[in-house]
């Protein structure tokens, strides 16, 4: 909209990656659960400042692959490496410190807190006062609060979602919910932030606002992007670069353009307009 | 009309994150502190301070401590009586070990060891929640009053297995002990739960309270926007334990003058508990509401048929409690679970919009 603020406070933090340089590399994941093979030898990377794709039919293993990155999954093999740093396994909150930012499928919100108070919980990691301080709500844990308030804001202003800053996000639509979910990723100044399915469920007014937000994030802020989504349409126009899984393999990786012609993604996934 | 919010705008954070950014509430938060500590004082006898006052206020900070477990951290406790307990017995030997300790320092210290029992009780609920966690507290309780019982060393050998309160002065004026009036007691205990009230009221809005809130509503989600669950568990059972700590001190020292471990058994866990639920899980203001209501019950039902000249004995009186207190429990449990303090908040928010329909 016309009123958004040009300097932005809340960007991906600057961590000496040039554009277009590898961010993260996944190398030779492979997760199973028992027997079951969710995801076998899959190695891609992403570069900074892209939008990166991950498609494929129901159960390819998109969501594991994301899990793994995050921290939540630990594959039995392969590593990844983020930021310089190569890793196995981590806590998610370690990730999270490490600048990695999530939603989810289906939406994750604190359900019983306003909206304010879900994307300030985002900012947790990034606040420091201790009890002390919080106790007499002055001084230092005040600052503190403010400071991270007027952040939260930015990102309440660029989302448009001024209106429901005071509603428990228990009672908003579905669509406001993943936008509220989207802030609460954005309040953690993440380098990478993985969309699970960013617009399922939406109707087409609501994907194409959500749309927009993923674009002005990647571009004004600067933050890398790997997303997950069906809705082809979305995918193609808005990515880079697109990993296609199927059965927990990958089967194709490149610019949209190569991708929807090539032949395993139609057979697996696509399939022909009759 | 009295309660229009309409024209008090905010045109910095700063006045946006006040208490109470909306003027009429400050106003009735005076008039009640007011009352409570002018009015009040100036009109109740020995025995309203006995048997409303003083202990509204201890079960208030009792069920706060409780709150801020259950209602903002979400994790079920059933061991609230016998962490009062840690607290009462830790402030008993601190101040016979200690004769000269005043007595502020040595409740503000007993929490501590309330707190330290409580986290250890806590451990568990890294592993588990809901109703396994409550099982887990449940061993807490039992064995800490066994532990009341037959570890000597807490009640110092003496005879009778109680613990008495000595006689205690502040500036010269007896606060704790027989000696001491009630209206001194009544003052103290109002002042110390003032504070930890205003304490957890900070606590609960700021970073701390919205990591207890978010692992409350979704812990998985919490972890993944970084949050340490298991920092955030325990910090919730220490300072949760530490306050109920406090009100286990006051309960003895300042009420009761003399406890035996059977005055924490479950039935007081299970007190405090539905002073919680029928109050509001999550709400501070709900402690007190509830607590107003699980005391004067009991008072009000012995004390209004004998005005109506309806003589009522006193088993009669008792079941008659236990009966209202069970049917007002359910219903809230069925019709608002979020108890006395929704209602309030409902009330409100319909008084701001009056005489309009929304």
């Amino acid at each position: 909209m016309n009123s958004r603020p040009e300097n932005l406070v809340v960007a991906a933090p600057d961590d000496g990656i040039p554009a277009g340089e590898l961010l993260m590399d996944v190398r030779n994941v492979s997760l199973s659960f028992g027997g079951v093979k969710a995801i076998t030898d899959i190695s891609f990377n992403v570069r900074k400042g892209e939008i990166r794709a991950i498609i494929g039919p129901n159960g390819a293993g998109k969501t594991s692959m994301l899990n793994v990155i995050n921290g939540f999954y630990t594959p039995q093999q392969g590593t990844i490496v983020f930021r310089g740093q190569e890793r196995r396994s981590m806590k998610p909150h370690h990730a999270v410190r490490q600048g990695i930012a999530r939603t989810f499928q289906n939406v994750a919100l604190f359900k019983g807190m306003s909206t304010l108070d879900n994307i300030m919980a985002g900012r947790s990691v990034l606040m420091k006062r201790n009890l002390f301080w919080q106790m007499f709500w002055h001084g230092p844990a005040l600052r503190e609060e403010i400071e991270h308030r007027e952040k939260v804001e930015e990102i309440i202003d660029f989302l448009e979602i001024e209106h429901i800053r005071r509603t428990p996000v228990g009672k908003l639509p579905y669509g406001l919910q993943k936008r509220v979910e989207l802030g609460r990723a954005l309040a953690m100044e993440p380098s990478l932030l993985l969309l699970d399915e960013p617009m399922a469920g939406m109707n087409l007014e609501e994907k194409e606002d959500m749309s927009r937000f993923i674009i002005d994030v990647n571009r004004q802020r600067g933050t890398t992007i790997a997303l997950i989504e069906h809705d082809m349409g979305v995918v193609m126009d808005l990515s880079d670069r697109v990993v296609v899984l199927d059965y927990g393999k990958k089967i194709a990786d490149d610019i949209p353009d190569v991708v929807k012609s090539d032949k395993h993604v139609i057979d697996a996934y696509l399939g022909v307009a009759h | 009309m009295l309660y229009r919010t309409v024209g008090q705008f905010k045109t910095s954070y700063h006045a946006d994150h006040a208490l109470f950014p909306v003027k009429q509430d400050a106003w009735l938060l005076g008039l009640i502190l007011l009352l409570a500590f002018v009015v009040l004082p100036a009109t109740a006898n020995e025995f309203v301070f006995k048997a409303l006052l003083i202990p509204v206020l201890i079960y208030a900070l009792a069920s706060l401590g409780l709150n801020i477990l259950t209602g903002y951290a979400g994790q079920l406790s059933l061991g609230t009586g016998a962490f009062m307990g840690v607290g009462a017995y830790a402030c008993y030997k601190l101040i016979t070990i200690f004769p000269e300790m005043n007595i502020v320092v040595a409740i503000a210290l007993s929490g501590f060891f309330s707190a330290a029992v409580g986290m250890a009780f806590g451990l568990p609920s890294l592993r588990i929640k809901g109703f396994y966690l409550a099982i887990a507290t449940l061993a807490a309780q039992f064995f800490l009053v066994w532990l009341f019982e037959k570890w000597a060393w807490l009640y110092n050998y003496n005879s009778s297995g109680a613990i008495q309160v000595p006689t205690l002065t502040m500036f010269g004026i007896p606060v704790v002990g027989p000696n001491a009036t009630a209206i001194v007691q009544y003052y103290f205990v109002l002042v110390v739960v003032c504070l930890i009230t205003w304490f957890s009221i900070n606590i609960t809005r700021g970073r701390i309270g919205r990591i207890w809130k978010a692992v409350r509503d979704m812990d998985i989600a919490a972890e993944l926007v970084g949050i340490n669950l298991m920092k955030a568990k325990l910090s919730a059972f220490a300072v949760s334990s530490y306050i109920v700590g406090i009100a286990g001190a006051l309960f003895v020292f300042l009420w009761r003058g003399a406890a035996e471990p059977v005055l924490f058994d479950i039935q007081l866990s299970f007190r405090v508990l539905f002073i919680v639920i029928i109050g509001g899980m999550g709400s501070i203001l709900g402690n007190y509401l509830g607590a107003i209501l699980i005391v004067a019950l009991p008072v009000i039902i012995s004390a209004v048929p004998r005005a109506f000249g309806l003589p009522i004995g006193s088993a009669m009186a008792e079941h008659l409690n236990t009966m209202i207190v069970g049917a007002t429990i359910i219903g809230f449990l069925i019709l608002e679970p979020h108890g006395l303090a929704r209602l309030w908040a409902i009330a409100r928010e319909k008084l701001i919009i009056w005489p309009f329909p929304h």
